[in-house]
């Protein structure tokens, strides 16, 4: 009997927490009262801690607390491990960057179950395992702007290398196909000869080898494209000390690529990307809050209003699942790097 | 006749082989380019390895005597981002203060491990094991959870990589330096041939009164200043700390020892050894790039290159242990 007893008991409370979220709706500020964990891939990654204080601060000015949880490790098995610790109490919702795509479906919906939210951002688990992802930047719009950069810095023809992290990286792989499709398809860069790509591993002193390689054997090299924020700034820092004519743009860290950004030939960047992780961190604040409030279920079409950012529509993301695209990647010139740079 | 004493030498020593099959990569590379010997492109050869050739020296003490030390590129790390934390928020300027900064770093790294190897008797694979956690960790605490110090906030710091003295740049002096410190150390200084002594018998060392214990922390001293060097080369090289640089590149300073001709089980190596060691495994890193093999398969033949160095090597010195063997009619 009493068995019985605690289990109506048990069931009503997670009735009452799924419905409780909707009856906070509107009370004033869009996230007044509500609980929000942001799970992070591990701690130690500056990159992430840029997005997650904007998404605190984003948060927190709509009425919100945030808690940020990071797993002991960088593995799927610590983040289910968080994941559980979280599912016990009562927060309303979750918003991570996941550490496997497939390994934390289980969790995961074990968490909607009981009614939590659960956005991702930066890395995404599977299509069942969330709501929503929110993306930095579209695989195309990257791959757009790195192919339209080498075009302009080319000066719309000769040969270009790439430079990228491990040959397994799979965003580094999927920007580099999207940047092959792109110029195999339009003519506009039919001029433009892809003649290697380089792996630097992501460490200064092969992405070095690697630099010093392509110019040796391509000596006509107009210009290197690294994707990849270690290998853009060991090639930056060879081709300016050198002072090679061959230049180079991809994506790079404001603060790291400073001292080579300029338009003269004293520097060997002239300009490069990288998203915006502050829109990052607030966009995801306020996709997270919408969908505790219910405004958004994570459903394709719908739409939000994310602050000053303004309105927003879920479309479909790569995976099958769904996604909200921030937009374009940011692009860092020699006149706003230096104040990035104080950022990230 | 000629042509046999010639063999002779070359089969008879170690180091002659290794300078042979150095030869024999710089022509072959050539071939593929002939960029490759360029004085600006051996140059960057050298300055892109300075690391591991002045860490190789540290490695050769320490395997001299039976040990070895895979907490060397936490010590890197550690010793690389304190600097480049010391010189981003201003602390410290210049570059000989952060040098000597990193130098201490490193030494007391180096003199903590040989502590715990030479006085707790732990073997030296798990107690550096633990070190290249522990310091590795620092590494990132000190940085404020992944901070990178780029090279605007480094300052004048890295203009000493870009700076030539006599025609060479600084960082090829640094390593000259230190080979020719280390060739003289080893050779005519009494506490170099106590290292040796110590990794060819450690129980006649010990009855001979040599202090077996604290040669043992100066090995391992020795190669935490290494290590101290090495950050503060990396953080002026290549413009920039993190504190994950250089991680699993202690393999590559225990190859080049290896290939050098360094026992692994003490007592035997040089440094001309060292040298030729490290610069063969600077040249295999830079010529698979540039002869056109297939990214994905260059880790593969750089280790089949390593391994066939060291077999060619090994099979050369037996024939010139038996040689010396049957001359003494044994």
């Amino acid at each position: 009997m009493k068995k019985k007893l605690i289990s109506v008991l048990l069931c009503a409370t997670m009735v009452f927490g799924v419905v409780t979220p909707v009856l906070a709706e509107d009370s004033g500020s869009y996230g007044e009262g509500q609980k929000i964990a942001l799970v992070g891939k591990s701690a130690g990654n500056a990159f992430f801690e840029i997005a997650a204080a904007s998404f605190v601060e984003t948060a927190e000015a709509e009425g919100a607390t945030v808690d940020i949880v990071y797993p002991e490790e960088a593995t799927a098995d610590a983040q289910i491990k968080v994941l559980d610790n979280l599912i016990s109490q009562d927060y309303d919702a979750i918003c991570l960057s996941a550490n496997d795509t497939n390994a934390l479906q289980a969790k995961l919906e074990e968490a909607m179950d009981a009614g939590i939210a659960v956005s991702s951002f930066d890395s995404a688990p599977n299509a069942a395992s969330r709501q929503v992802f929110v993306n930095q930047a579209g695989t195309t719009a990257v791959a757009q702007a790195l192919v339209d950069a080498v075009y302009d810095i080319a000066g719309g023809e000769g040969q270009w290398a790439i430079l990228s992290a491990t040959s397994q990286a799979t965003n580094q792989n999927a920007w580099i196909d999207a940047m092959q499709e792109i110029i195999e398809n339009d003519d506009t860069y039919a001029d433009l000869e892809l003649v290697e790509i380089a792996y630097g591993d992501d460490e200064a002193q092969k992405s070095t080898d690697q630099t010093e390689a392509l110019l040796q054997n391509y000596p006509d090299l107009k210009v290197i494209c690294a994707p990849t924020t270690v290998g853009i700034a060991a090639a930056a820092k060879y081709l300016q000390d050198n002072g090679s004519s061959c230049k180079l743009t991809g994506l790079g860290l404001p603060s790291e690529m400073e001292a080579y950004t300029g338009d003269d030939d004293e520097h060997s960047c002239p300009y490069f990307y990288l998203w915006d992780m502050e829109g990052l961190g607030e966009l995801s604040a306020y996709a997270t809050m919408a969908l505790i409030n219910g405004d958004i279920t994570g459903a394709l079409d719908e739409t939000f209003t994310a602050g000053d950012l303004g309105e927003y529509t879920i479309t479909e993301a790569d995976d099958g699942g769904t996604e909200i695209v921030l937009g374009e990647p940011l692009e860092f010139t020699p006149e706003n790097v230096s104040e990035y740079a104080e950022l990230y | 006749m000629e042509k046999k004493s010639l063999w002779k030498k070359i089969t008879g020593s170690r180091e002659a082989l290794l300078f042979v099959i150095l030869i024999l990569l710089f022509i072959v590379v050539t071939a593929f380019n002939s960029s490759f010997l360029t004085p600006n492109s051996l140059q960057n050869l050298l300055k892109n390895n300075a690391v591991t050739m002045v860490m190789s020296l540290g490695m050769l003490c320490v395997m001299l005597v039976g040990g070895i030390d895979i907490s060397i590129m936490s010590t890197l790390a550690l010793s690389g981002m304190a600097i480049g934390m010391l010189l981003k928020y201003d602390h410290v300027s210049g570059t000989v203060i952060p040098f000597i900064i990193a130098l201490a770093i490193g030494a007391a790294c180096g003199f903590v491990v040989g502590l715990v190897i030479s006085r707790a008797d732990v073997p030296p694979i798990i107690a550096t094991m633990g070190f290249m956690y522990i310091y590795r960790a620092m590494g990132y605490l000190i940085s404020n959870g992944g901070e990178w110090a780029s090279a605007t906030a480094l300052g004048s710091f890295s203009d000493f990589a870009t700076t030539k003295i006599l025609g060479l740049n600084c960082v090829i002096w640094i390593i000259v330096i230190c080979y020719v410190f280390f060739y003289w150390f080893m050779k005519w200084t009494r506490t170099g041939r106590k290292i040796y002594a110590v990794g060819s018998n450690p129980e006649a060392a010990e009855v001979s009164g040599i202090n077996v214990k604290n040669i043992k922390l100066l090995v391992y001293t020795i190669m935490g200043i290494l290590g101290g060097l090495g950050g503060a080369l990396q953080v002026g090289i290549y413009a920039s700390a993190m504190p994950d640089m250089q991680k699993g590149g202690e393999m590559d300073v225990i190859a080049a020892c290896v290939i050098g001709g360094v026992s692994m089980s003490g007592g035997r190596g040089s440094v001309i050894g060292a040298l030729l060691g490290s610069l063969i495994l600077a040249t295999i890193a830079k010529a698979l790039p540039l002869i056109g093999i297939d990214s994905l398969a260059q880790n593969t033949f750089k280790g089949v290159l390593i391994l066939v160095v060291i077999v060619v090597n090994v099979i050369l010195q037996r024939a010139a242990d038996k040689n010396a063997l049957s001359r003494r009619e044994m």
